[in-house]
């Protein structure tokens, strides 16, 4: 049936408590999300525009843009392939310590960056376990874009499996067995029935991933060797900018890595809406 | 497309009457969205409501207590005020006081300064260059002329820039001018947060100024021999010692010998170059943060303090260049080399080297271009 319902545009809810709960949630989100934005944004505007591009457009910072930006999607990648993998190992398989490995699985969440990064740092630099074994077959991993690379997949690689495991725990064995029967190979069920179940999720691991991984400065600073045009990342020149009391500049570079990751989330969400659309109504 | 959604009966119900006559649309596509959202003026006495309680539960801030100094340090002076709070804290109570608390926090000069501009609370602070302290008064938080209230330029030591290197000095490093031979690595943070780095960067120019050499070109050749830009001059440290990253670290003279001391003379050199800087890391205190007459004088206390013979002693144990040896260990006096020494005022003072050279654009910004 087809009418058109005459509705208000604003109206009471049925269900009670919205009014306070809202509040409190948007005095929250002000007071730690769109404050600060907010003002990032102030200092960005007070300086002026024109100023802001002139900051931003120097080689070095589009380097070092284009350095945290493709590294870090590279991570973000990286981490969709082996995310889901592990989230699939994790909820399929069962093995011996299965519920530690499952546990370690967040710990580059609980751990402080600082941590991982030294720790990172020791065991890829030059003298360090696995960087002397890079080192004889002649190459370098701290101190070079690999190292930042790894430090980004470390802190990005649970996002991934915790929003894929969920779906995963949900899907039932029938549907696989279901395209079995009517004669589906076992790839052709992973590609047409298990992966658009996941998509989803996996696209929200990504996103997560990607945007945690272009503004991380704690872990990388340590493994990165900060060279100009070779290893210096963003968040690092805002550091900079700030130390050399120049404001302005730091909330230009701040102002420009927010956009793109705002242009890149949009991407992401747009790509989220068309699989989700392809899968019917997930 | 447009459905029914099952909720339209209880909207009905409710009676209440339609501000937009294609509210429809947006029914339709978001209806849970719609429906639910309550009058403005009912939200916004909601909004406070909750602001109220956000901020009850945060809990009005504690009342500074009188007593209690908080000094900001730079980077390498752990080791230093650590002994130098255990020294003034039995010397202050001796002296018929309470017990103080003593509170220190380090980290590199310039992020240092720019905490307590900020508003960290600092009753003291002790920063690796005096342009750091300049730019809090510039703020007002203490007076322009704090360098002239203490002796010596308000330094209670100075210290210099040496080179540590391999045990055997095995690339053969004499002097900066080997420091930019081909196979050399160098390890030295930024300069442009880190206060020691300023020096090494200006040790190193002073050298080419010197020996006839473009300056500029030096710095840029040096800096092309920097595998590893560290923030600060401790992370220098370890990535030189612990990550065994380089040939020569650019250290703090302090920093060199604490290095030394920590992992056996069998380890690391210390070089000294024939030409160095004279780096006075100056003290001050922060009047805008003194909250009464008791805290004010614990602040003045601690700062002479450093100038007695008995802090003195424990300068030059801790391997800072002080002034007084009346009371120092000879031994402590002694390791100390003799080298020709440039101070800032032969740059032309803070201000026009921080403007010249590590500025936005500056000469630092220049020698980093695109390879």
């Amino acid at each position: 049936m087809r009418a058109v319902v005459k509705a208000p545009y604003l109206q009471r809810s049925p269900m009670p408590g919205f009014g306070l709960s809202a509040g409190i949630t948007l005095t929250m989100l002000s007071l730690v999300v769109l404050l600060p934005i907010a003002a990032l944004l102030v200092k960005g505007a007070v300086a002026g525009p024109l100023a802001l591009i002139a900051t931003v457009n120097t080689p070095r910072t589009w380097a070092a843009l284009f350095l945290s930006f493709r590294l870090a999607l590279f991570a973000a990648l990286f981490n969709l392939v082996f995310g889901v993998l592990l989230a699939w190992v994790l909820v399929r398989y069962r093995f011996p310590f299965r519920k530690l490995l499952d546990a370690a699985v967040d710990l580059p969440f609980a751990l402080p960056t600082a941590v991982a990064g030294i720790a990172l740092t020791a065991l890829y630099a030059p003298n360090g376990p696995f960087g002397s074994i890079a080192k004889e077959m002649g190459f370098k991993i701290a101190y070079t874009q690999w190292g930042i690379l790894i430090a980004l997949i470390f802190v990005g690689l649970p996002f991934v499996t915790r929003t894929v495991q969920p779906v995963i725990e949900e899907i039932e064995r029938e549907v696989e067995e279901a395209s079995a029967t009517l004669g589906a190979h076992r790839a052709y069920t992973i590609r047409k029935v298990i992966l658009p179940m996941l998509a989803p999720a996996a696209l929200t691991g990504f996103a997560l991933a990607l945007a945690r991984a272009v503004g991380e400065y704690g872990s990388v600073i340590f493994i990165a060797g900060n060279i100009p045009f070779k290893s210096e990342i963003a968040p690092l020149l805002i550091v900079i900018k700030l130390e050399e009391f120049n404001d302005a500049g730091a909330a230009a570079i701040g102002i420009a890595m927010l956009i793109l990751s705002f242009g890149m989330l949009l991407v992401i969400n747009a790509v989220q809406v068309h699989s989700r659309r392809r899968m019917g109504h997930v | 497309m447009l459905t029914t959604p099952p909720i339209a009966a209880t909207i009905t119900a409710q009676g209440t009457r339609p501000h937009r006559p294609n509210a429809a649309c947006t029914l339709t596509l978001t209806p849970l969205h719609s429906v639910t959202r309550p009058p403005l003026p009912r939200l916004f006495r909601s909004a406070i409501a909750g602001l109220a309680l956000a901020f009850a539960l945060t809990g009005a801030p504690l009342h500074a207590q009188a007593e209690t100094l908080l000094n900001v340090s730079y980077d390498p002076t752990r080791e230093l005020y650590e002994d130098i709070d255990k020294a003034f804290a039995d010397w202050w109570t001796a002296q018929g006081n309470p017990a103080p608390s003593l509170q220190a926090s380090h980290g590199g000069s310039g992020s240092q300064a720019r905490a307590v501009i900020e508003g960290l609370d600092a009753q003291v602070v002790t920063l690796a260059l005096s342009a750091d302290i300049d730019k809090i008064a510039q703020t007002g938080k203490l007076a322009a002329d704090w360098q002239n209230k203490l002796p010596h330029n308000s330094s209670p030591y100075t210290s210099t820039i040496v080179f540590l290197v391999r045990h055997g000095n095995p690339k053969g490093i004499k002097d900066w001018g080997d420091l930019v031979q081909d196979g050399v690595e160098v390890v030295t943070p930024n300069p442009k947060t880190s206060g020691g780095a300023r020096w090494n960067y200006l040790a190193a120019w002073a050298w080419a100024e010197k020996n006839g050499k473009d300056p500029k070109e030096f710095v840029k050749a040096l800096y092309g021999h920097v595998p590893v830009l560290d923030k600060g001059a401790r992370d220098s440290t370890t990535t030189f010692t612990q990550r065994e990253i380089g040939d020569v670290l650019l250290a703090w003279e302090n920093e060199a010998f604490l290095a030394q001391k920590e992992l056996g003379a069998d380890k690391l050199d210390i070089v000294v170059p024939s030409i160095s800087v004279l780096a006075e890391p100056p003290v001050a205190v922060v009047d805008a943060n003194i909250h009464n007459e008791d805290q004010k004088k614990l602040a003045e206390a601690y700062l002479n303090f450093l100038y007695t013979p008995e802090a003195q002693a424990i300068i030059f144990k801790d391997f800072y260049r002080g002034w007084d040896t009346s009371k120092a260990d000879p031994t402590d006096v002694a390791r100390f080399p003799k080298l020709e020494l440039v101070d800032i005022a032969h740059f032309g003072g803070w201000d026009k080297v921080q403007k010249d050279h590590f500025a936005d654009g500056g000469v630092f910004d220049q020698i980093y271009t695109v390879k």
